[in-house]
């Protein structure tokens, strides 16, 4: 899950980092407001889940509370990366001398958190890694012991020479961690973590990615969830247990288990089609989960067939076959629908559907291509 | 022989009252897996009713369970919150070879399962994964036992139903296999490709070996400069989401591309650059499989 810039500040600043303050506009009006209280020059930043948001406009300075509302009003409403900002962050403008980045991942290769720490900060860390790997010195951490004080340490000495400085970067390095642990994180970032002229260290900008799996048991961070950033179709198939990304093309699908159904859309797309979506019902499928599947796809007013591609193990054919049935009566589907079933309870999905006047394949490579005739009729 | 699993496997069941659990320790002793017991806090004493009459004890502990059973394996159906802790319980009864099922265990939580695990000696198969199938042998975790065959084929994979799906097309081709392997799509898992290459490779059975990758992390590439320097073996692989937009996470916590490591093309020519086969369509692993038998 991803979280916005301004709870990520939320969360550090309740482990004790120095943030500065900043409160979240939806309107100009409230920008302006915002920046009158604050006094002085102030940032105003899209508050958007992607990449990118200064060189796409996002991010401005304004001297005047009057300045502030203009800039909010441009850029409540702009898209990046194809997201609709619907909040500004309005925070002080800080007088920087240098830019660090600190940053925690959980690291597969060595399958540990792994702490980076650069002095080119300000910058995208992907680039510094590609184009000056030196640059960056990394650190992993055994999680039964946390990120121990010589190691902190190691990491601030790394960043700033002034004896003050490696301490407050020490200390802030040490709660981030806690921060990275006790959210359930899987990255923590602050980039830039700068140094202003009166020499104090302070997190201007920072970024948490929350591992879905740790939800369950921290509800206040799974309340963070901003529904409004993401697009409407994929907040109703993760309500309803499904895992669903949108595309550009016109061939629905429905599959089950991510491999399979990345390997469909891959094989869409070797017989000259376009997915209009990557669709993972999940193990364990109810007839329900198949219903509010088909509901979301056909709320695609792109898509002009639809293609089930179930591979029955923990998934019961019988189980999809009846969710489709019983999604037929309640839905008005407009497109053709191919279905390719096959393993547990295979035979009795087809009897199902037989009777209700569908015919299933058992091969992959014949429903996909027979979807991708009909989406071009 | 195969590898992990064989028909001395002795295995328990750890959640064998639950759902998921009853369900597949009865499939499992259906296929012929010798499953000895299986475990739940506060059912200890009971038995559990398996297929033909067939019945098993049940215990409070792990602890208790291989002292009384000698099993040398356990399978994991519990729940996410409790799983961590069950998979360090089965190493600390002594078991060394143990395959977690449960998705949706903490990322953290396996940062810190994984090195306790590794000290005790023992090898863990997941989390989030489907298991291991040595056909007409041994069947552990949820992979549907029909689809597969016994013959000389290794299987290795990151997915659940794409791993499958190919087991099937080869059967259906008429080739077997000596293991299929799910080692699970999560950023960490106790068993990577390359683990499963060495097995093969030792493994007198197994003449020949499909992998099966995903998008996200650089596990596969890893696997192909393996194979170049140590596995003498043919291997032919397949990647899922050669299409997949970057950034967009794809079902599997591990598929995320994340930076340049990680898309289908690199791991694609990471394999061809290393002399590894790579189909471009799940039905092309059967034909390339039958060049190199």
């Amino acid at each position: 899950m991803n979280i916005h810039e301004y709870q990520a500040k939320e969360i550090l600043r309740r482990y004790g980092i120095p943030v500065p303050p900043g409160e979240v506009a939806t309107t100009p009006e409230e920008a302006e407001a915002i920046a009158r209280s604050l006094g002085g020059t102030v940032v105003v930043k899209a508050q958007v889940h992607a990449g990118g948001r200064g060189k796409a406009g996002g991010v401005k300075l304004a001297a005047t509370p009057e300045e502030a509302r203009a800039h909010a009003e441009r850029i409540l409403g702009m898209e990046i990366k194809g997201l609709k900002v619907q909040k500004v962050l309005v925070t002080p403008a800080e007088e920087i001398t240098s830019e660090s980045y600190v940053g925690v991942i959980v690291d597969r290769a060595s399958k540990r958190p792994v702490f980076m720490v650069s002095r080119e900060g300000g910058v995208d860390i992907e680039e510094v890694a590609a184009t000056k790997p030196e640059a960056i010195r990394k650190l992993t951490v055994d999680p039964r012991y946390g990120l121990l004080p010589h190691q902190a340490y190691w990491l601030a000495v790394e960043l700033y020479q002034e004896p003050a400085q490696q301490k407050a970067c020490a200390l802030i390095l040490r709660q981030l961690y806690t921060a990275f642990v006790e959210s359930g994180a899987s990255l923590a970032e602050i980039n830039p973590l700068i140094t202003t002229p009166t020499g104090e260290v302070k997190a201007i900008d920072a970024k948490m990615n929350i591992d879905d799996n740790e939800l369950f048991r921290r509800p206040e961070i799974a309340a963070l969830r901003d529904v409004s950033a993401e697009p409407p179709s994929e907040t109703q198939a993760r309500e309803a247990g499904l895992s669903y990304i949108k595309l550009d093309g016109n061939i629905g699908a429905v599959v089950n288990g991510a491999g399979l159904a990345m390997a469909t859309m891959d094989l869409i797309k070797f017989y000259g089609g376009e997915p209009a979506n990557f669709l993972d019902i999940g193990g364990s499928s109810n007839p329900e989960k198949v219903v509010n599947a088909l509901k979301i796809i056909t709320s695609d007013p792109n898509v002009r067939v639809i293609l089930f591609n179930i591979f029955g193990g923990i998934t019961r054919c019988d189980d999809v076959a009846n969710g489709i049935v019983e999604a037929t009566k309640r839905i008005d589907i407009k497109v053709p629908l191919v279905i390719r079933l096959t393993g547990t309870n295979e035979q009795a999905a087809v009897q199902i559907l037989e009777k209700a006047g569908f015919r299933a394949t058992t091969s992959m490579d014949d429903v996909v291509q027979e979807a991708v005739k009909l989406a071009r009729a | 022989m195969a590898i992990f699993i064989d028909e001395n496997t002795r295995l328990l069941v750890q959640g064998i009252t639950g759902r998921d659990g009853s369900f597949h320790a009865r499939q499992m002793m259906e296929y012929g897996t010798k499953v000895v017991g299986g475990v739940t806090p506060g059912k200890g004493g009971q038995r559990f009713e398996g297929p033909n009459g067939q019945t098993v004890p049940v215990f409070n502990t792990m602890d208790r369970a291989v002292a009384e059973t000698g099993a040398n394996a356990s399978v994991i159906y519990v729940p996410p919150a409790a799983a961590a802790d069950a998979i360090m319980e089965a190493v600390d009864a002594g078991v060394k070879f143990v395959v977690a099922i449960t998705e949706g265990i903490p990322v953290l939580d396996m940062a810190r399962v994984y090195p306790y695990v590794v000290e005790r000696g023992a090898r863990l198969l997941g989390p989030n994964c489907p298991g291991a199938l040595a056909p007409g042998k041994c069947k552990v975790g949820i992979m549907p036992g029909q689809i597969a065959k016994p013959g000389p084929v290794g299987v290795v994979s990151r997915s659940g139903t794409l791993t499958y799906e190919v087991v099937y097309q080869l059967t259906n081709a008429g080739i077997g296999q000596s293991t299929c392997v799910g080692i699970g799509g999560d950023p960490i898992i106790g068993t990577n490709f390359i683990d499963c290459l060495a097995a093969f490779e030792a493994d007198e059975e197994t003449r020949a070996i499909v992998l099966i990758g995903e998008i996200g992390g650089t596990d596969e590439q890893e696997a192909a400069r393996y194979i170049r320097e140590r596995v003498t073996k043919p291997v032919v692989a397949f990647i899922a989401g050669q299409t997949a937009p970057p950034g967009r996470r794809m079902g599997h916590a591990g598929a995320i591309i994340s930076g340049s490591a990680g898309t289908a093309a690199e791991k694609i020519q990471a394999f061809e650059e290393n002399g590894v086969r790579v189909a471009r369509r799940p039905s092309d692993v059967v034909g390339l499989i039958r060049e190199v038998l």
